[in-house]
């Protein structure tokens, strides 16, 4: 099972996080701390995996990683997930958010942290693996994403132009910042099918 | 109605949405918990509202605030609420929110009223999406109650149409399971019913909640194991894999004979990873992986296993020249604690490592020599039934190497008497023949050492020895053992002789086996440079003419020959003869012990010999394992290693601190990073002997300057290489790189091998018979100074595709004093440019190429290039391997053809310093690459 699932920057800000186990509000901060802590402090050429902290789980528990660019992303599962099959999952995850971002960004996990969740949902439920084939997960993101917009429709298009005009009044528009240094590259790595 | 709706959400249109609210936020770097509170009293405010779009909205930003880790399950009724409506975009970022941090039994129960119709209802949408998202959100705040009135709902998604909702119901009945276990029983069959779907995703569902399952209570799947076990087999999904393996792990203590069943399956997966074990060793790690697997060949079952692991130790260790080992003590020791393993079928490998590096390793000698001292005293051990024992070889390996270094034995007495053992009589002919013959050198040793004492009687006793002990050799009905035994007996027989005449013979005896045995390196005899005057192509005697031949054609005595066709000239011999005579030369290379092999890990050295393969292996329980005493384990070493490490390591420390306090330290390295491969210096100076080369084979330069300093041979700047990467027209599949190494230290370099770890595209292509990851010989050596080129043959499977490989080069350094080996690291990088070939193509049949249509289309454009047209065309030529079929103006068309025959054409045109080029090929990723490439070469200038 998984436990948890976290993505944080580098100064440990959380950009998602997403807990299949019921903690208090605190407790959640505080695992987000630890996570931070125990993952930020190691070496970038040292094991993905390590002994999960105090707080989540125990000894039961592991934390496997990836770090890409600014980001972290962080798995907390108990030991019936294999260490290099969440790896590849979160490979998958990171794959897949780029494909829907096109190039993703910090930024765009910051303003679009809804469609993460979504697409999150997508390949985990509950805990559980649901889907770890990209364009599986991607056909159903799509097909939702239309639906939406379906349904926004005449009743939506008021907030949409407002939200328009909003963005053109503010001078930073996420997608423009400063993509190039601080996007997320994806390596190629040969995923699960 | 719409009119309302559209009224309503202009009324709330000025609301912070998601992403106001993260600005917001983000704009508040200062007082961010003040401005939130704010936003929170907005929430508030909007969820008192009654349309449900502005409650969704807040909803959203909760979820972002619950991630912040701000409390909101003040809101959970609400929540619920918004997850009732209908509308898709709402209910989904209910879904989100983590409704289990609503703790309070007042909130389950309003979940349990409100939800459950809600729920029940969107579970029979007629749309997947609705009825997925409500799973989703059933996962988060599953409760017994709803668990309970939700299961038979459930239970019947698990059959829906749609396989995305037959996965989730699937997922989702772990959950219920948990909450209501009654339900097990009943949605079991169902559950087994998924691990078949045709789905893969509902397969890996499945098998994902059955592992879950499993993890608690293992036996009562059992019977689950079968149909697994078909999965394993027939699932090309990693993830179903993985779960199923560890679902395995908890059955096999429960079912016996099915880790039989997974034997096979599962030493595929492992054989894989062995594979990888090969590629990560290093210095620093060797010992640690070596003892890990030394683990695992104690605990495993199965010789077929065993052996796999014993000679994926050896190829470990032996790969590139012995370069990862720094103690050979601890290699030794490795090697002895490996020959207690009984039944294997590699006892020969064991025996030419331990004979290569004694042979090899000057330094170890000593060492090895008294380990196998020991070897041979306690031979009996290994020799326990000699029928079904393949590791007795090994005593070949350690009688040789007692009778060639005996001077090094502490008493050769002992040994010689281990050696003359009546139960050597049972070992296979060609170990007794070594036993008798090494016997011999060492009571060479013995002599001297007795007639140097005064003692004369005990050097006549050693000699009666002898006689009384090789009549049974001389009986034996091995021809060899036979005729070296009676050989030998009666020198001994003359020997004895003499000394009752109290004549020294020691002296003269030893004079026998006089001389140093060097290794001779592989290619030494062509390194011999051709004699002035001799043209080894010319006919000694003129050639019998054809017709002549066929006349005097010698009849057959006993069976009628096949008539020939021509007679092949001398000239060419053909191309099978020669190969029939390299096997025989490499068979005789590979019976002589004295002749050093390309590679450690390819030998078969015995493999012509009856016996010791087709002994049909049995297996024994053996409960205690054999310990042979005196001998040192593999593991202390692996201590006293740490331990050296660590005081090398504080030493290197405390003389960096010293030479900072003496002024700023003028040392190479100056900070002490993390402990670096170079850092690990070996246990003892281990000169690996270098290979013998014939005299005034090439310019060799032994007046070296200031060997002084140790250091300085490490301080390698060959970083200076050269390679150029090109097709090879001929063969679609070859490419040939050369090489230049230019040697640029002050020292000679010799024995140069050139090694790739191949991936799965490209291959080095390695002499036939070699191991994949064995080096290919450089055939030069370097003086300093000096370049040459050599080339390198890769066999590459797709173009499309640019590739990187890895390699090493590793040589040996000579210095006046001492050679010392070293290695250096390097990337080929396979563009595909490197694959195109320069073709002309004619204009007309260029055009032809282009209307057939069946090229893909590609276009680039390079801003801000200052050349000449014409020197730009020469660049796309010269670094790309195109031609020009024709040019107007500042307009060119251009052509190159792949080694697999791909058609690339290009149209290249030029205007204010601006370069388009549209591009046409029938691989399209072929094209994308070759136009990335040619990019990157305009963005250098």
């Amino acid at each position: 099972m998984i436990k948890a699932i976290l993505i944080f920057n580098n100064h440990g800000k959380p950009r998602l996080s997403k807990f299949y186990e019921h903690y208090s509000e605190d407790t959640e901060q505080q695992i987000i701390r630890e996570t931070f802590h125990l993952v930020s402090k190691r070496d970038e050429n040292v094991c993905n995996f390590l002994e999960g902290g105090m707080l989540i789980g125990g000894s039961d528990n592991k934390l496997i990683y990836r770090h890409y660019a600014t980001l972290y992303f962080v798995f907390c599962v108990d030991s019936s997930e294999s260490e290099l099959g969440i790896l590849d999952l979160i490979q998958v995850f990171v794959e897949t958010l780029d494909k829907c971002f096109e190039n993703v960004c910090e930024l765009d996990l910051i303003f679009h942290v809804d469609k993460v969740h979504h697409i999150l949902s997508e390949m985990v439920m509950g805990g559980m693996v649901l889907e770890t084939n990209m364009n599986e997960i991607i056909t159903h993101v799509d097909a939702q994403n239309k639906m939406e917009k379906s349904e926004a429709g005449i009743a939506g298009a008021p907030a949409r132009a407002v939200s328009a005009v909003k963005n053109m009044n503010l001078p930073e528009i996420p997608k423009n910042i400063n993509i190039g240094d601080i996007s997320i590259k994806v390596p190629n790595l040969p995923s699960f099918k | 109605m719409a009119l309302k709706i559209v009224k309503g959400s202009i009324d709330r249109m000025f609301d912070k949405n998601l992403q106001d609210l993260v600005r917001g936020i983000r704009n508040h770097k200062e007082d961010e918990a003040k401005y939130i509170s704010t936003c929170i009293d907005e929430i508030k405010q909007e969820l008192k509202q009654d349309n449900i779009a502005v409650k969704a909205n807040a909803v959203c930003k909760l979820t972002y605030l619950q991630m912040l880790g701000y409390d909101v399950s003040w809101a959970a009724f609400n929540i619920v609420e918004v997850m009732s409506s209908s509308k898709f975009t709402y209910k989904v970022s209910c879904s989100q929110l983590q409704l289990q941090s609503v703790d309070a039994v007042l909130i389950t129960t309003i979940i349990n009223s409100v939800s459950l119709p809600l729920v029940t209802q969107d579970l029979s949408s007629p749309n997947q999406y609705d009825t997925g998202v409500a799973l989703t959100g059933l996962s988060c705040f599953v409760t017994p109650d709803l668990a309970r009135d939700l299961a038979s709902d459930i239970m019947t998604l698990m059959s829906h149409t749609k396989p995305y909702i037959r996965k989730k119901a699937v997922l989702i009945m772990y959950k219920v399971f948990l909450k209501y276990p009654e339900s097990l029983r009943p949605a079991f069959p169902r559950l087994k019913e998924k691990l078949e779907d045709p789905d893969p995703g509902v397969q890996s569902a499945a098998v994902n909640v059955i592992c879950e399952l499993a993890r608690r209570n293992p036996k009562n799947y059992l019977s689950l194991a079968p149909l697994f076990f078909k999965l394993m087999t027939s699932s090309t999904n990693n993830w179903v894999l993985i779960k199923i393996i560890k679902l395995f792990g908890a059955l096999t203590p429960l079912e016996p004979r099915l880790g039989k069943k997974l034997i096979e399956p599962l030493t595929n997966l492992i054989h894989r990873a062995l594979d990888l074990l090969y590629g990560m060793v290093s210095k620093k790690n060797l010992m640690e992986i070596v003892k890990k697997l030394m683990l695992h060949v104690d605990k495993a079952e199965g010789t077929t296993y065993r052996d796999e692991l014993l000679t994926k130790i050896i190829d470990i260790c032996s790969q590139s020249n012995y370069q990862y080992i720094t103690n050979f003590e601890w290699y030794i020791s490795i090697l002895v604690e490996l020959t207690r393993l009984e039944g294997t079928r590699h006892g020969h490998l064991i025996a030419s490592q331990m004979l290569d590096v004694a042979i090899r390793v000057k330094a170890i000698r000593v060492f090895a020599v008294a380990q196998m001292a020991t070897l041979l005293d306690n031979g009996h051990l290994l020799t326990g039934n000699m029928q079904r024992n393949g590791i007795c070889e090994v005593l070949y390996a350690a009688a040789w190497i007692c009778g060639e270094f005996s001077e090094h034995l502490e008493d050769p007495m002992q040994t010689l008497e281990a050696m003359l053992r009546p139960k050597v009589a049972t070992l296979p002919g060609h170990i007794q023949a070594v036993y008798v013959q090494n016997a011999a050198k060492l009571f060479a040793t013995v002599l001297r050492k007795q007639e140097g004492t005064t003692d004369s009687l005990a050097a006549q006793e050693t000699s009666q020895l002898l006689i009384d002990r090789l009549p049974l050799f001389v009986q034996s009905a091995n021809l060899e053992v036979q005729e070296r035994a009676s050989c030998i007996l009666q020198l001994v027989k003359y020997i004895q002789k003499l000394q009752q005449k109290e004549v020294e013979v020691a002296e003269e005896v030893t004079a026998l086996f006089a001389g140093e045995l060097n290794p001779v390196a592989p290619k030494a005899q062509k390194k011999v440079p051709v004699p002035d005057g001799l043209d080894l192509d010319a006919w000694i005697n003129e050639p019998p003419s054809e017709s002549e031949s066929e006349d005097e054609k010698p009849k057959a005595i006993f069976t009628k020959e096949e008539p020939k066709h021509t007679r092949p000239r001398h000239t060419e011999v053909d191309e099978k003869e020669l190969a029939r005579r390299r096997e025989a030369r490499k068979q005789e290379q590979a019976n002589n012990p004295f002749y050093i092999k390309t590679s450690p890990s390819s030998q078969k050295v015995y493999q012509d010999q009856p016996g010791v393969e087709h002994i049909p292996v049995v297996q024994i329980d053996l409960s205690v394992p054999l310990k042979v005493p005196g001998m040192p384990m593999s593991d202390q070493y692996l201590k006293l290693e740490e331990e050296r490490r660590q005081k090398e390591r504080s030493e290197r420390k405390k003389k960096e601190k010293k030479k900072k306090r003496e002024k700023h330290g003028r040392g190479r390295r100056a900070d002490s990073g993390p402990e670096s491969e170079e850092d690990i210096t070996p246990a003892h100076h281990v000169d690996i002997v270098t290979e013998e080369m014939p005299e005034n084979a090439l310019p060799s330069d032994d007046d070296d300057k200031d060997p002084n300093d140790p250091h300085k041979a490490l301080d390698i700047d060959l970083d200076k290489y050269v390679y150029d990467v090109q097709g090879n027209l001929q063969d679609g599949s070859q490419v040939v790189v050369s090489v230049i190494f230019e040697n640029k230290t002050d020292h000679f370099l010799k024995s140069m091998e050139f090694n790739v770890l191949d991936s799965l595209n490209s291959k080095l292509q390695r002499p036939e018979g070699s191991s994949p990851h064995d080096g290919l010989a450089v055939p030069f050596q370097l003086p300093p100074g000096v370049s040459n080129e050599a080339r390198f043959v890769f066999s590459v499977q797709s173009i499309v595709m640019p590739q990187k490989l890895k390699g090493t080069l590793t040589f040996i350094v000579k210095t006046e004093d001492a050679s010392t080996h070293e290695k250096l690291d390097f990337k080929l990088h396979f563009t595909c440019t490197s694959y195109l070939i320069t073709t002309p193509c004619y204009s007309d049949a260029y055009a032809k190429l282009l209307e057939s249509g069946e090229l893909k289309s590609s276009s680039l454009k390079l801003e801000g290039v200052i050349m000449p047209f014409h020197h730009l065309l020469a660049r796309i030529c010269f670094h790309h391997h195109f031609s020009v079929v024709e040019r107007i103006d500042s307009c060119a068309s251009m052509y190159s053809r792949s080694i697999q025959g791909h058609h690339v054409c290009l149209l290249v045109k030029t205007s204010n310093q601006t370069v388009s080029i549209d591009a046409k090929c029938d691989e399209p990723s072929l094209l994308g690459n070759v136009l990335d490439e040619i990019k990157h070469t305009f963005s250098q200038c």
